[in-house]
């Protein structure tokens, strides 16, 4: 037994029911290192780090922490081993102060002395370099905020070893690099890091070793000097990715044929969500919104797809106005929309054939009787076209997230709509279908349909737009041609630095 | 009105309304802790029932005993009842994850026939209603002038006040149980992750409120009235799920619910005596249930509930 391994896990075994989520799978972490965990999603990442946290029970194999074998049945247990975990959706409770959060579970008497609590958290949050309001209320922090309250959180349990699941999923870039500075100090202050992540490059950057695991199986440990990009891409996914590529950007000549004019909407609070949105789109065009989640993108959508009024300004496809005329309208104009919630655009407890018509029943059904053969045949043609692991007649909720997303394209592209209206389109897919999702996006581009991308996946922007829009609070911060926008530009925007600030930055 | 005779009546209506206001408090705070946690008990109506009839029959057979305690022996009586209904609420909304809908009405049916069924089977059936010697009123200022009246109470209305409400509130705000609780019942996931047993804590907070909530019934059986019927709570414990809200889950806004519906009760009694205008009295027995509605109207809008509202918890 090495004594500078921090964790070693050994041959852990995990089931779900008939899915093998951990297969035997070896993982070592040393002392002070920070250590990747890279993989697809599903590919057991977060399972095999659930395990070592004591939210999930291994079916076999053992945990050593600090060269001594571990029983981790709790999260109790692994805090007590000094092992601390930053989950993606941030385990706080929001109408509690960021103190509270921090010593929950962790106070020393019945009775807490508040001034006493917040002195330590602010003692804590000196010591570890990250800054925090100890009597801030956890609703009122940005969300790198509230990471770095997880983060403080760990540590003023005494982590030595700090689990991150997919940590800058959720970040702007400049929050991205706050967090890897402060990821990286820990470390030389002797912090042991795992990291989760599927995005090569931030692996590239921060890490010491990586460990890739492929379909609950170890694929293999590396040291991240001496490895590259492509390899690790390639132990991923177990073949050469075939890299979706857009012919250069040209910028766009076509006709416009979407425009939005000074539109504002509401969000469900009855608060202001969009301000004054104004863009076009064109033929052959795709515009990319980027933006933080919950600046108003998802108002936008639903006021472009008819299911959500525009309380002002103008929404006009080829110059046909088609403000506030319900999505039946909407999508006679030719309008496609692919929802960011795939889930709520499909109902569940339908058949894959039976989903794929619903927008259009009337053409599947003479005198209000659905006819079953030529919904088939429709089916059919699809699940063919379009490559769907399914039978026409599975339930819908049966279907893998890729193979869900494919049939809500196949409903909206095979109609050729002269506008598409995508929202988060990859979010939560694997490798292989997210390649396919935006090839099917550039095709329809190639086409001459008018797509407007609203994606959190600032690389998926990048990837795919001619044009890029960058929302903050409803209002779009600048919109500009994508060869001008680099990563650092769009950050700024992102987190609401107006464009004329962002030109003074020298960018 | 002379001026004095408006004095009196002022003084009158505002010890009648802590009065009132004392089993809505206990049975409030209950509540506003059970659903803190991140469990509505709609158990209320009929724990409150149960303890009332535990209570009373508990000090009626002690009485019958020649037992000199026999009031706190149907209080502890009831305490305990009010346990167990909230353990067993515990049972099937925390173990078995039963919609807390029907768990709480299953409570509420539950009890209310246990309560009838014991009160035939103990009593019998008679003309009378059989009664017992309550608790007695006093003063912690002894014979005051003039305000006298408001301070003339039972042991438990200053209980409820004194004791029972500040504790509430220190218990929830300034301890490591009561800040467990709120994050059990607010984002019980991160609860679990930080090493808190969530299960351990809903079960200790609906026991905790099961026992108030008889307390609340008791009230009325051993010290308003001595006696048990089968309107006693008349419909008191869903007023306390609404006070709740009216109070957004905070002790000492439910304390000015509770004197608010109080309040308005005892003044539509005085105004029943009054005898001053032609309008049914079931107008007035209707007032503060309508105004209860009204001020859940205008202060419960926008309300936010606590985050774990009616989910039972599983680890995945």
């Amino acid at each position: 037994m090495n004594l500078s391994n921090a964790i070693e896990m050994r041959r852990i075994y995990k089931q779900f029911g008939s899915l093998v989520a951990s297969d035997h799978v070896n993982f070592t972490l040393r002392q002070g290192e920070i250590h990747a965990l890279l993989g697809e999603n599903g590919a057991g990442k977060t399972t095999l780090m659930r395990i070592l946290y004591g939210l999930y029970h291994a079916d076999g194999g053992e945990i050593w922490v600090n060269g001594q074998t571990a029983e981790i049945k709790s999260p109790k247990d692994a805090i007590a081993l000094g092992i601390g975990m930053v989950t993606q959706h941030f385990a706080l409770a929001p109408p509690l102060t960021v103190t509270e959060n921090i010593i929950l579970g962790y106070t020393d008497s019945f009775q807490i002395h508040l001034s006493e609590a917040h002195r330590r958290v602010a003692e804590a949050a000196e010591k570890f370099g990250i800054p925090v309001e100890p009597k801030a209320l956890v609703k009122d922090l940005s969300v790198g905020q509230r990471q770095r309250v997880e983060i403080l959180k760990a540590l003023y349990r005494n982590a030595r070893v700090l689990i991150m699941d997919e940590p800058t999923a959720v970040l702007v870039p400049q929050e991205v690099e706050q967090l890897f500075e402060s990821l990286e100090r820990l470390r030389q202050q002797g912090l042991s890091v795992i990291f989760i992540s599927h995005k090569l490059n931030e692996v590239m950057s921060i890490t010491n070793r990586v460990t890739v695991l492929r379909l609950g199986q170890n694929a293999g440990t590396v040291e991240t000097q001496s490895t590259s990009p492509p390899e690790l891409a390639r132990m991923m996914v177990g073949r050469e990715t075939f890299g979706v590529t857009k012919s250069a950007g040209k910028p766009a000549q076509g006709k416009i044929v979407l425009e939005l004019g000074q539109v504002a909407a509401l969000d469900n609070k009855g608060l202001p969500a969009l301000k004054n949105i104004t863009f076009q789109v064109r033929a052959g065009e795709i515009l990319g919104l980027a933006g933080v989640s919950g600046n108003g993108q998802t108002e936008l959508a639903q006021v472009l797809d008819g299911t959500r009024l525009a309380t002002a300004g103008q929404v006009k496809v080829l110059n046909h106005d088609i403000t506030n005329a319900g999505p039946e309208k909407v999508m006679a104009a030719g309008v496609g929309r692919i929802p960011e919630d795939r889930h709520q655009s499909v109902v569940a407890e339908l058949s894959v054939a039976q989903n794929m018509a619903l927008e259009h029943l009337d053409e599947f059904t003479r005198q209000g009787v659905l006819n079953k053969k030529s919904l088939l045949q429709h089916a059919q043609k699809l699940i063919a076209e379009y490559q769907i692991k399914a039978a026409p007649g599975d339930k819908i909720r049966t279907l893998s997230g890729g193979n869900m997303q494919k049939v809500i394209l196949a409903r909206v592209l095979e109609r050729n709509p002269t506008v598409i209206i995508v929202a988060q389109p990859t979010r939560g897919l694997d490798v292989g279908a997210t390649e396919y999702v935006r090839g099917k996006l550039l095709e329809q581009r190639r086409k001459g349909a008018a797509i407007l991308l609203i994606s959190e996946d600032l690389d998926e922007i990048l990837e795919l737009s001619d044009t890029i829009a960058v929302i903050y609070e409803g209002e779009i911060m600048d919109i500009l041609p994508a060869a001008e926008a680099e990563t650092e530009r769009l950050g700024l925007l992102m987190s609401g630095v107006k464009a004329n600030k962002v030109a003074a930055h020298g960018l | 009105m002379t001026d004095v005779a408006f004095v009196t009546f002022l003084v009158g209506l505002l010890g009648a309304t802590l009065r009132v206001a004392t089993p809505l408090l206990f049975a409030t705070i209950g509540e506003l802790y059970t659903e803190r946690s991140g469990v509505l008990n709609l158990g209320i109506e009929g724990i409150m029932f149960l303890g009332a009839f535990a209570g009373f029959a508990i000090a009626a057979k002690s009485a019958e005993a020649g037992l000199a305690g026999y009031l706190w022996l149907g209080l502890g009586g009831a305490i305990g009842i009010g346990l167990i209904m909230g353990l067993l609420m515990a049972f099937f909304s925390v173990t078995l994850g039963v919609n807390q809908h029907v768990a709480g009405l299953g409570i509420t049916l539950l009890s209310t026939g246990l309560a009838l069924f014991g009160f035939r089977m103990i009593f019998g059936q008679s003309s009378v209603l059989p009664s017992i010697e309550p608790f007695t009123q006093f003063s912690i200022f002894g014979d005051l002038p003039i305000l006298g009246p408001i301070f003339e109470q039972y042991l438990l209305t200053y209980l409820a006040f004194i004791v029972l409400l500040p504790l509430a509130w220190w218990l929830l705000y300034r301890t490591s149980f009561g800040l467990e609780l709120r994050s059990v019942g607010e984002n019980p996931e991160a609860a679990d992750a930080a090493g808190v047993n969530v299960f351990r804590v809903r079960y200790i907070t609906l026991a905790l409120g099961g026992a108030l909530m008889a307390i609340g019934g008791a009230f009325l059986s051993l010290a308003q009235l001595g006696a048990f019927s089968p309107g006693i709570i008349a419909g008191r414990g869903w007023v306390c799920i609404a006070l709740v809200i009216f109070a957004k889950w905070d002790p000492i806004r439910a304390m000015w619910g509770a004197l608010l519906f109080g309040g308005v009760f005892a003044l539509q009694l005085r105004l029943q005596l009054l005898d001053l205008v032609d309008i049914p009295f079931e107008f007035f027995l209707a007032l503060p249930y309508l105004v209860t509605i009204a001020a859940l109207a205008l202060a419960g809008r926008n309300v936010a509930y606590p985050g774990a509202y009616l989910k039972a918890y599983r680890r995945e």
